[in-house]
């Protein structure tokens, strides 16, 4: 059972560099079991996940990226904004040569380029309107996972429709805000935030908690991403953290293990104990820090040869014996 | 450019002379981009304290700086003035001001600055402005760039660092300025306009029956009310295009200007450096001063010879020659192929020799330290090992561009002394 059941769409945020990419296709893998169809979208125009699953450039067309370790499928899409309003033009408003004049007059141009936050309402609008996508035989999609924008933008970038439903006050595009906002504000959508357990992405983490929460949505999980175990045991590190590495003892384990116990490698060796423990102290630091946020975390392990297919599976799997999917 | 002289043979990187850079009067304008999340922030920071305490009078504009380094540097109010920055030294006749952009006061003082008092009321008080000023994205680009024009239009500071928003694509705020005059100038915007405006008969027949469709369509998609809502903003905005326009351009050619330096900061990791390769072209194509790059959190392994951070580089290349990376530079950076002599006692331990020493200490309850220890060092060694071929990867693609470098420090920084430490060690390096 997992911790998500019901949610449609998962978007994914995160202070930069913290690897929301990584996490989002990890879970869109961990969600695709039995069967089901996941879609995988991004928003930046990055192409972070066709880099991540080393395929052709994604485009507006959803397309089968891998299946899941458990038989399901992960689909992916690159939402343009520029497609995404001439779908609306096209499909929503049956907007005809009217439409066309506005094309002409550069309204595309204007509303994915130049005038802001239009953009923000296109790109959500899309994620909304595949993540109800209905066929004969149910949803499209068990589940949406978006690669958001980082945790700086991610409220003003959901709430963007809430703005546009109190600009346009009546007509189509008021209607539309009105249910995009009902949904990613309902316990149908899920944003989750990964970090690192370092300080900078672990406060912008609380920040974005707190932020999202006085907009209205609904805070997911928050992601750990690239967890390392300690590579001292306890003793050697609380001995570390103190500084009451004994050269000597050092020099002897070298000598036995028939290297060389010269005075600038031992140094060496207690620096870099001295800082490991240093880490490790502030990991379990933040670490404490996510515990209390009140949200159900999930560690990801660091993958050390970089991340490829086999990685992400690893994760995915991570994810699921965590519950998160 | 000012910085950027070799310091040894044409082959290895170009040393980025920061010190230089910053103590030369020349220098007034250095922008931090780069990609979220690489120190963009506590690089601008970090340069802004060195050259104040260098002699400089410096001020820099941060954009959404951390809790904990906004602190640092006084920053706990918002209020969109440059405030002296407390504990930075000032014997060398420097100063260090800070401040952190409030976009939506900075547009309100535009608003304020250009339209009669009557209109910039009209202005504030639409509803459409106050969602454009306030919440969309892409408007913290437009404020900061004006913010800098702000800043340098003063004249009273001869150094200003910018750090960049944490923009959708590093390069939104270079394309600001340009776009804020394609939105004035847009053949929407000039529609909305035209009824009010339009001169010839014929002219005016063949605009507004286009403008009658178009406005037939956006009323049914966006509602009348809007729809007045933006006209009205946009007639407003009208009396200012000119000072708009004008202010835009002037802050693109402030870039330009050879008073002005780009940083390109980014870590050793594939998505940073592919960001920090797309910037460099761009600032290239758009005649924008590149400084050079500054590759912030490299892994290095340290043989305890000279003192930490100077020469990690060159350390980190003996050992990484252990490991068998192609040799073409394997000193890559760092050392230039200088310094590290008289440090080869560690220098040649290589990561494989450290796990096989450290499987054989296994066996020995009482030697796990130093089994664990070795474990450490191969895992150090490996990273560093790691860092070095992607940097290496991004110097061979791009010889031309001065490089300097920081170690990966244990904990973040965070505070004054930290800052300090961080600026001296980037500044140190490589040579």
């Amino acid at each position: 059972m997992s911790d998500w059941e019901g949610v449609r769409l998962h978007v994914l945020s995160g202070k930069g560099g913290t690897g929301k990419t990584t996490v989002a296709a990890a879970l869109a893998l961990a969600l695709a079991v039995e069967g089901r169809r996941v879609l995988l979208a991004e928003v930046e125009g990055r192409q972070g996940i066709a880099r991540l699953f080393d395929t052709a450039p994604l485009d507006y067309t959803e397309r089968k990226l891998t299946g899941g370790p458990r038989g399901g499928d992960v689909y992916g899409l690159a939402i343009d904004p520029e497609q995404a309003l001439r779908e609306y033009f096209t499909l929503f408003y049956h907007l005809g040569p009217a439409g066309q004049v506005l094309e002409r007059l550069g309204a595309i141009d204007f509303a994915t380029t130049i005038a802001p936050g239009l953009r923000d309402v296109l790109l959500t609008g899309k994620a909304y309107e595949a993540a109800r996508r209905r066929t004969r035989s149910g949803y499209a999609y068990h589940a949406v996972v978006l690669d958001g924008p980082p945790t700086g933008r991610i409220t003003r970038f959901l709430n963007v429709n809430t703005e546009v439903a109190g600009l346009a006050k009546v007509g189509p595009v008021h209607n539309q805000a009105q249910s995009i906002v009902r949904f990613v504000k309902s316990p149908r959508t899920a944003v989750h935030l990964t970090t690192l357990l370092a300080d900078m992405p672990v406060q912008e983490t609380a920040d974005a908690i707190a932020d999202l929460r006085a907009a209205g949505l609904q805070v997911g999980a928050v992601m750990v991403n690239q967890v390392r175990a300690p590579l001292l045991a306890p003793a050697g590190l609380r001995q570390a953290a103190s500084g009451r590495i004994e050269p000597a003892t050092v020099a002897a384990g070298l000598a036995a293990a028939g290297l060389d116990p010269a005075a600038g490698l031992v140094a060496t060796l207690r620096r870099q104990a001295e800082d490991h423990a240093a880490r490790i102290d502030l990991e379990s630091r933040e670490r404490a820090i996510v515990a209390g946020l009140g949200r159900p975390v999930y560690e990801l392990p660091l993958l050390a040869d970089g991340v490829d297919l086999a990685g992400l599976y690893e994760l995915a799997l991570a994810l699921r014996d965590q519950g998160a999917a | 450019m000012t910085a950027g002289s070799p310091t040894t043979g044409p082959a290895l990187p170009l040393h980025l002379d920061l010190d230089a850079l910053l103590d030369d009067p020349q220098t007034r304008i250095v922008v931090c981009c780069g990609a979220g999340g690489v120190g963009k922030t506590t690089t601008a920071a970090a340069l802004a304290v060195r050259a104040a305490e260098r002699g400089r009078h410096t001020v820099v504009l941060t954009i959404d700086p951390a809790k904990r380094l906004a602190q640092s540097l006084g920053l706990q109010h918002l209020d969109n003035t440059p405030r002296a920055v407390a504990g930075v030294d000032t014997a060398a006749g420097g100063s260090l001001d800070a401040m952190m952009l409030d976009m939506k006061r900075t547009f309100d003082e535009i608003v304020l600055a250009h339209a009669e008092p009557r209109r910039a009321h009209q202005i504030l008080t639409n509803p459409f402005y106050v969602s454009l000023s306030s919440s969309f994205a892409g408007t913290q680009e437009y404020m900061a760039m004006e913010k800098l024009g702000q800043l340098h239009a003063t004249g009273q500071w001869d150094l200003i660092v910018v750090d960049t928003p944490p923009s959708r694509s590093a390069l939104d705020f270079l394309d600001a300025p340009s776009r804020l005059g394609s939105f004035l100038d847009s053949r929407l915007i000039r529609t909305f306009l035209v009824p009010a405006k339009a001169g010839g008969r014929i002219y005016r027949k063949i605009v507004t029956t286009g403008f009658g469709v178009a406005t037939g369509a956006m009323t049914r998609l966006l509602g009348g009310r809007l729809l007045q809502d933006v006209q009205t903003f946009v007639a407003a905005l009208d009396t200012m295009f000119g000072g708009f326009r004008e202010r835009a351009e002037q802050t693109y050619r402030l870039l330009q200007a050879p008073g002005t330096a780009f940083l390109v900061v980014a870590m050793p990791e594939a998505d940073a450096l592919r960001e920090a390769a797309y910037f460099v072209d761009r600032l290239a194509a758009e005649k924008m001063p590149l400084a050079g790059l500054v590759l912030n959190q490299m892994h290095t392994v340290d043989t305890g010879a000279g003192s930490a951070g100077v020469s990690t580089g060159g350390d980190s290349g003996g050992a990484v020659a252990g490991v068998g990376t192609p040799g073409v530079r394997a000193g890559g950076v760092g050392t230039g192929g200088v310094g590290t002599g008289g440090t080869r006692g560690s220098g040649t331990l290589s990561a494989e020799r450290a796990l096989a020493a450290a499987e054989a200490l296994d066996a020995v309850p009482e030697q796990e330290l130093t089994a664990g220890l070795l474990r450490l060092y191969a895992d150090r060694v490996a990273a560093a090992a790691r860092d070095r071929r992607l940097a290496d990867r991004f110097i061979s693609t791009h010889p031309a561009v001065a490089v300097a470098q920081a170690p990966a420090q244990p904990v973040d920084v965070g505070d004054l002394p930290g800052l300090r430490e961080f600026a001296a060690a980037l500044s140190a390096g490589q040579r």
